[in-house]
């Protein structure tokens, strides 16, 4: 305005004045009008309705290229019952992993939602996890309902593209199946204090080990858990926690061989109990993870469980027995592996792990009563071997996104055999920037 | 009922507790530190020495985020990578997102290289706009007037203490941003080459030219052959000087700075990032003079 003020007083005295200052504001004007043209452009992107709601989608691809000396498909943690989760060692050559889609959002102020699906490579969809979880609970309370990874433990919660192994540890093969995801609901509570102190109890349906499926009212499978952690200076960070996990399997069946190497089937019916204690451990010089840090981590687990133990092999043509078995089984069993991640400059890591599984003490009454099938028709559950195995693995990370990592193991997961195991893995992140657990 | 009431009344949170303010980065902290006076008791969950996109949702950031009133934190997908996972599991519900105690500085600041596409191939870049705004001091006064306004909406006993504050702060504010522009003036269409794209908004408010990046793509880190051809491209254009922040792993800058026979320069980035960068204010003194310390 000032200017144009300027501009009209001075025209009576210099004409050539108003013709520099014309340029000008033509150049200021169109340069507006550009602006102006850019910035509806954006809003109208903006306003692109219904897409302007879509979730935040992330894929995960994932692949391996394996070398094993023993043949993954005739896997067995031997001395442990068959979890029935898929814990064999990567196939054989070159295969696909599983293909992990994840969606989630805000569903309103008060929900939020997330859906993580696992295209296997066998071709089926698994629902690995699909659940609500509440946002305006307050008070340090939060409910979580649907599928989702149980709070027991420490890596039970880290979905599978972000373990720093290839594969799970032994404890989470043979006491968990892998992992343990039920349908179910979950309340935790945050205690008001500095020190971070979270409860949580879990009840659901136990359509899984070390439960059984079932159809039954009311919950199969009880949990309970407590995380305590914080940080130690500024360097380290720490979380430990305490779960207990409580089931009642009913007809909880597997197949195993009898003394002739005939199929028969076993199955357990009664208690399960599995206590989790964990501990990680992450430091970084001055909290800057970006050039070198360290992650340490380990889990004890022990299980009791009591009940009764079927035995049939009926389903043979020339069965041994010909008739059904039941008798009382009670077994204390005990496993725990250590790790460390060690990134030792930006882009490189690398990792030990270490798993022991105890074999402790079992009873088995159809043995103990001498009626029929002896120690050696029960080669799973009635050979005392603790299994144990030694991995170590490299990996090198391009950017955030991308993952490429050989790991080489010396499994003895299975009684008087040691599987040596080379592969390369890749896991490769589409899409949405997700948020990793600690 | 009586029971109802008293539990109504723990639910009016206690008009003596000072406002609990939960800053995700130094600069957010320091701000409400200025604003907030002894009303306010600020956290802040990252120091100057680590990179606020590379953090973890540690559980000493949950335990702080649950008792929190406000969250003060950047956006512009800076946060991303652990935010929401803080949030999620707070268990509070005062400071979820579009919550009044939930507030990002990008909603009040203006946000330059905002992408017209994104695409990961071009490495760690946010579809909002550089996050890392705290180094134009109009952005810090834009940001302050509207987290102002927002404290005064979570402590509405407080109101006018906090506007007040923001009053003598922007005063003394814009009276220093005369200064640093001034004293800045020989800085003006210099060349430098930076680390990472984080000082985007001092290069465009002092008028200094981006001559290089060591990194190949924002968020990679600088690979031999990037730094072989930026050695080269700096004979071919020269630059002033090889600068990089606080948090950042020195030795590129000090291999090129070497390599190309030019100063290498820390500068803090962010309040705490050197022993002089105590407050805002002594944030920019530090980094204006430590920019003229080069020149020289």
């Amino acid at each position: 305005m000032a200017s144009k003020w300027w501009c009209a007083a001075a025209l009576a005295v210099a004409l050539p004045c108003v013709r520099a200052q014309g340029v000008e504001s033509d150049k200021l004007r169109e340069e507006v009008r550009r602006l102006q043209e850019r910035v509806q452009a954006v809003e109208k992107a903006r306003a692109a309705g219904e897409s302007a709601f879509n979730p935040a989608i992330s894929l995960i691809l994932q692949g391996t290229a394996a070398h094993s000396s023993q043949d993954p498909d005739a896997y067995q943690i031997t001395g442990f019952a068959p979890s029935g989760g898929e814990v064999g060692p990567a196939p054989r050559s070159l295969s696909l992993g599983e293909s992990e889609l994840i969606v989630s959002a805000n569903i309103d102020p008060y929900f939020r939602g997330q859906l993580v699906a696992a295209l296997t490579p066998e071709n089926e969809v698994e629902v690995e996890e699909a659940f609500f979880q509440t946002l305006m609970l307050g008070r340090g309370f939060t409910l979580k309902g649907g599928r989702f990874l149980s709070g027991i433990g420490y890596q039970n919660e880290i979905h599978q593209h972000a373990w720093d192994f290839q594969d799970a540890p032994l404890a989470y093969k043979a006491f968990l199946g892998g992992r343990f995801n039920d349908d179910g609901l979950q309340l935790r509570w945050l205690a008001p204090t500095d020190l971070f102190l979270e409860f949580g109890a879990e009840a659901g349906r136990g359509r899984a080990f070390p439960s059984a499926e079932r159809s039954a009212n009311g919950a199969g499978a009880w949990s309970v858990f407590a995380h305590a952690g914080g940080d130690i200076g500024a360097s380290t960070a720490w979380r430990a926690g305490l779960s207990y996990l409580y089931a009642e399997p009913e007809n909880r069946a597997f197949a195993d061989v009898d003394s002739l190497g005939n199929p028969v089937t076993q199955s357990f019916s009664g208690r399960s109990k599995l206590w989790i204690a964990d501990f990680v451990l992450k430091w970084a010089p001055a909290g800057n993870a970006a050039v070198t840090n360290l992650k340490l981590q380990g889990e004890y687990f022990r299980r009791d469980e009591s009940g009764t133990l079927d035995y049939d092999d009926r389903a043979q043509s020339t069965p041994q027995f010909g008739t059904p078995f039941s008798g009382t089984f009670a077994s204390r069993q005990s496993g725990w592996y250590l790790q460390a991640v060690y990134q030792f400059m930006p882009r490189w890591r690398v990792g030990l792990r270490f798993d022991q599984l105890d074999y402790g003490s079992v009873s088995n009454g159809i043995v103990a009563g001498g009626a029929g099938p002896a120690a050696a028709d029960f080669p799973l559950l009635g050979t005392p071997h603790d299994p144990s195995r030694a991995s170590a693995m490299v990996d090198w990370s391009a950017s955030e996104f991308s993952r490429i990592r050989l790991q080489v193991a010396e499994d003895d997961s299975r009684a008087g055999v040691t599987d040596r195991q080379v592969l390369v893995q890749y896991v490769f992140s589409l899409g949405a920037h997700g948020a990793h657990k600690f | 009922m009586r029971m109802l009431i008293g539990l109504l009344c723990l639910a009016c949170a206690p008009a003596w507790a000072a406002l609990e303010v939960f800053a995700c980065t130094p600069e957010w902290g320091a701000l409400a530190r200025e604003l907030g006076g002894d009303k306010a008791n600020v956290y802040t969950a990252t120091t100057a020495l680590q990179n606020p996109h590379r953090i973890e949702a540690r559980p000493s950031l949950i335990a702080r985020a649950r008792r929190a009133d406000l969250v003060v934190c950047t956006g512009a997908e800076l946060e991303i990578g652990w935010l929401p996972l803080v949030l999620a599991q707070s268990g509070n519900a005062k400071i979820q997102r579009g919550q009044p105690g939930f507030f990002e500085a990008a909603s009040a600041a203006r946000l330059i290289e905002v992408p017209a596409g994104v695409d990961r191939a071009m490495g760690d870049v946010h579809a909002s706009g550089n996050p890392h705004l705290h180094l134009d001091p109009h952005n810090v006064a834009r940001v302050a007037k509207a987290l102002a306004q927002r404290m005064a909406g979570a402590d509405a006993q407080n109101a006018s203490y906090y506007v007040e504050r923001e009053l003598a702060f922007q005063a003394r504010w814009r009276e220093a941003t005369a200064r640093w522009e001034r004293a800045a003036a020989p800085l003006k269409n210099v060349p430098i080459v930076v680390h990472h794209k984080d000082l985007s908004y001092l290069l465009a408010w002092l008028g200094m030219r981006e001559a290089g990046v060591l990194e190949p793509k924002p968020g990679l880190p600088p690979s031999t052959a990037h730094l072989a051809a930026l050695v080269a491209q700096l004979q071919q254009a020269p630059a002033r000087m090889v600068v990089h922040s606080a948090y950042s792993d020195p030795r590129p800058a000090d291999w090129l700075a070497q390599q190309a026979k030019l100063p290498s320069v820390l500068l803090p980035f962010t309040v705490g990032g050197t022993e002089r960068a105590t407050d805002l204010f002594a944030l920019y003194d530090d980094t204006i003079s430590r920019l003229l310390a080069a020149m020289r």
